[in-house]
């Protein structure tokens, strides 16, 4: 019983991480019905950018941990934020008018470029956080040993899911994102400036993704060019998985995905963890196609 | 005058929708565009909310060029559409969708009037505010869309066929609606395929065939015209 809760924390922090890449995908496929496939590396460029500011700039030795962990992640969620509109400025909407699989394309093309740019500036290496930084503390919940570092981490991952939720549902701006993911013409007949909108939504889901490549590289410590893909990839299904296109969808794929990731590592076999999460996905769309959360009305004509 | 379209021209690709129109609205009018399917009524609209590209002649509204602006600039000039189709944001609820309507406006107190206004106008919104707006029925989404253009405070109204698919007796008290909003000092551009009830609404019409206009009178006048009743209204009777 230790063994399954020690797993489920674990399932989780890793969720918590998965929901917050999986966010940035849904919300850019919510706008614009595009799988942004450079979402990935914009996550390895935060875990990028985390290790440069931290290493340069020295902060957990001036100012102590928890502020430099925090003040980090704000400047790697600008500095993330700022790469993904121009991303969504240079790559995607010169396409808008275009058929969508140019604009898949050209996402295709923004990721290679981007794993390219980081390898070519960084190293195709691993590079390693310096692991000295962080409290190493382990605490103890009703019996089970918890590193405080897993609980901070999904604490993290909470507490900006529900900023972002808390934003989309009840300001004005969020109303708005969420009209112009149904109707953009209609949402243009409102007086909504659509364009902004979609670069809002490139600026939160990079931001996001972002965090979490700051947060892995501080949890797992090493960090590579080409780490984006799995994760993104995971993501990804996080996303269909909590049904795409919906924001608490993929708030709950994330966590699903990482807990049964985790539970089938340990209880079956760590060499099949990745193929146990697709078979879930595979099982879960065989029963609802439109994936847990997807499509909550139908539509009246 | 308020609003001027000047030989105005639309391409959807290589095909002309719009040949060279010209359209006139005086402030607190209503006037009514009939026509049949794909003449380019609702063409027009778009064109005047900027939803479609012009490829020549202009649209004026006061002394501004329209059709130099992008779309949610217009909505700041207040003038507002209920698109054809309603197009209400089926899973946002029904005070959502009104409060997007207000999207431009920031004054929360002109906002608060105008939402209670659409409230007087249609009390059955009022009762499902919280709902949204995909479980309303076609008539109360009807309701929805023409109360969520009003929510901007518009100085012109555009309507696009309100009376689509609605039973007879709910089109009539759509009218009702128009005729009153009309008196609240709201300039309204009804676009129909109801000629007589809108003809019967309306101080002026104009008839649109292929992409032209081919009749601009009076509504009282194109009531009585031969072509019209033969076209439109089913006849001499």
């Amino acid at each position: 019983m230790e063994e399954f809760f020690q797993q489920l924390t674990n399932g989780l922090a890793v969720g918590g991480i998965y929901a917050l890449i999986a966010l940035g995908y849904t919300m850019v496929y919510g706008v614009l019905k595009l799988i942004n496939f450079a979402h990935g590396d914009l996550f390895t460029i935060g875990a990028y950018l985390g290790l440069t500011l931290l290493v340069s700039m020295g902060l957990f030795d001036k100012i102590g941990p928890l502020p430099a962990v925090i003040l980090l992640a704000v400047m790697v969620m600008i500095l993330v934020a700022i790469i993904g509109a121009i991303l969504e400025r240079v790559a995607y909407r010169p396409l808008r008018q275009s058929p969508r699989l140019s604009a898949v394309v050209s996402a295709l093309g923004a990721s290679i470029f981007f794993q390219n740019a980081i390898m070519a500036i960084y190293s195709p290496k691993f590079l390693v956080y310096p692991h000295d930084i962080l409290p190493k503390t382990v605490i103890n919940i009703m019996g089970l040993d918890i590193p405080v570092m897993r609980i901070i981490m999904f604490l993290t991952s909470l507490v900006l899911m529900l900023a972002l939720y808390f934003f989309i549902q009840k300001t004005k701006i969020g109303t708005a994102i969420r009209a112009a993911a149904i109707d953009q013409g209609a949402a243009k007949l409102m007086g909504i400036n659509v364009d902004r909108v979609i670069m809002l939504v490139f600026c939160i889901g990079p931001a996001l993704g972002g965090a979490a490549g700051l947060m892995v590289g501080l949890y797992y410590g090493q960090i590579n060019f080409s780490m984006g893909w799995m994760y993104g990839l995971k993501a990804f299904t996080a996303a269909i998985l909590g049904g795409i296109g919906n924001i608490p969808g993929a708030m709950v794929g994330g966590l699903l995905l990482g807990v049964i990731e985790a539970l089938g590592a340990a209880y079956i076999s760590i060499a099949w963890k990745d193929a146990i999460a697709f078979c879930v996905l595979i099982l879960i769309l065989i029963v609802r196609p439109t994936g847990l959360l997807g499509e909550r009305v139908a539509e009246k004509v | 005058m308020l609003l001027k379209i000047e030989n105005l021209r639309v391409n959807y690709g290589n095909v002309e929708a719009l040949h060279g129109i010209n359209l006139e609205v005086n402030e607190g009018e209503i006037v009514t565009i009939l026509g049949a399917n794909g003449a380019g009524k609702s063409t027009t609209l778009n064109a005047i909310s900027g939803l479609v590209n012009i490829t020549g002649g202009g649209i004026f509204f006061q002394d501004k060029a329209l059709h130099k602006l992008p779309a949610h600039e217009i909505v700041k000039l207040k003038i507002t559409q209920s698109p054809e189709g309603r197009r209400v944001f089926t899973t946002l609820t029904v005070q959502e969708n009104l409060m997007l309507g207000a999207f431009t406006s920031i004054n929360s107190e002109r906002i608060q009037k105008s939402l209670k206004w659409i409230y007087t106008l249609f009390p059955r919104l009022e009762e499902r505010r919280r709902q949204l707006s995909g479980t309303l029925s076609g008539g109360e989404q009807q309701m929805l869309a023409i109360g969520r253009a009003l929510m901007a405070n518009p100085k012109i109204l555009l309507l696009d066929e309100p009376s689509l698919g609605l039973a007879p007796i709910l089109v009539k008290s759509i009218f009702d609606t128009v005729k009153e909003i009309n008196r609240a000092g709201v300039t309204v551009i009804l676009v129909e395929q109801n000629a007589k009830a809108a003809l019967k609404l309306a101080n002026r019409g104009y008839v649109m065939e292929v992409g032209n206009i081919v009749l601009a009178d009076t509504a009282a006048n194109l009531l009585q015209n031969e072509q019209v009743q033969q076209a439109y209204l089913g006849g001499g009777h």
